[in-house]
């Protein structure tokens, strides 16, 4: 099996991307691939806690639950989340928090890259 | 002992999004990745400029003065000083009218790197060479 690792860079709510990162992870675990997520820029909001799920808004916090306990590396860009306002109390558990070097070290041991930018 | 090499492309405008400014930022992030890999492993990232992006290599940004934010010709001013290959597409600099004299250096900082303006084919065999590209 291989090792993919995804960076988003798109926000949650706004554009479709970040939603489809986390269901295409889901499918590649599900298929028994090892997967890392990695979040910068306005993806970052993302992982914070307690989100409301209204239907007309694409939510990310039961994904990323779901990934986590499936063995999903998730790290988010620590500079780029307290930008935003989300301090690690505020942030789903078992996110990472890290700078942009963890992103290239996992690129580094990855067999495949998925890098979907931002807005 | 093994280098994984990538190459970061940015092609949109700086400022108009974040985007185009983390493409320079996460290839900076090269230079402290070793503390999270084996030994003898390394990340060696070559930094291009294309299309819209060439703007970002302009001189005497004012990004602090307007946005209070560092600008993207600081943030290539220490790529050059982490000796970073940063490369801007020549056609794309033409297409604007941007001479090299208008180009970001970092001598100032004692830099010995510069920016290297190439034809766009010099880009392109960059991402052949690479085993990852990313697009910002």
């Amino acid at each position: 099996m291989a090792t993919l690792t995804i960076g988003v860079f798109s926000s949650l709510v706004g554009s479709m991307t970040l939603d489809f990162a986390l269901k295409l992870a889901e499918t590649a675990v599900n298929k028994g691939h090892k997967v890392n997520i990695w979040l910068s820029g306005n993806a970052t909001a993302g992982i914070k806690n307690h989100q409301k799920h209204l239907k007309d808004y694409s939510t990310g916090e039961k994904h990323f639950r779901a990934l986590l306990e499936k063995g999903v590396e998730v790290c988010t860009c620590e500079a780029c989340t307290l930008a935003r306002g989300i301090n690690k109390p505020d942030a789903i558990e078992g996110v990472q928090w890290n700078a942009m070097h963890w992103y290239l070290a996992k690129i580094h041991t990855s067999d495949r890259v998925l890098h979907i930018g931002g807005e | 002992m093994a280098d994984t090499k990538l190459a970061f492309i940015v092609q949109r405008p700086q400022y108009k999004s974040e985007n185009p400014k983390l493409g320079i930022t996460h290839a900076i992030a090269y230079q402290t990745v070793e503390i999270l890999l084996e030994d003898g492993e390394t990340v060696t990232p070559a930094l291009c400029f294309i299309g819209d992006g060439v703007l970002a290599c302009l001189k005497d940004q004012k990004a602090m003065g307007n946005y209070e934010i560092t600008s993207s010709e600081m943030h290539l001013k220490t790529a050059l000083l982490v000796d970073l290959d940063v490369l801007v597409c020549k056609e794309d600099l033409e297409r604007f009218g941007i001479t090299e004299d208008k180009i970001v250096d970092a001598e100032d900082m004692g830099a010995e790197k510069k920016i290297q303006v190439v034809p766009f084919e010099t880009i392109q065999k960059e991402m052949e060479s690479a085993k990852h590209v990313l697009f910002f």
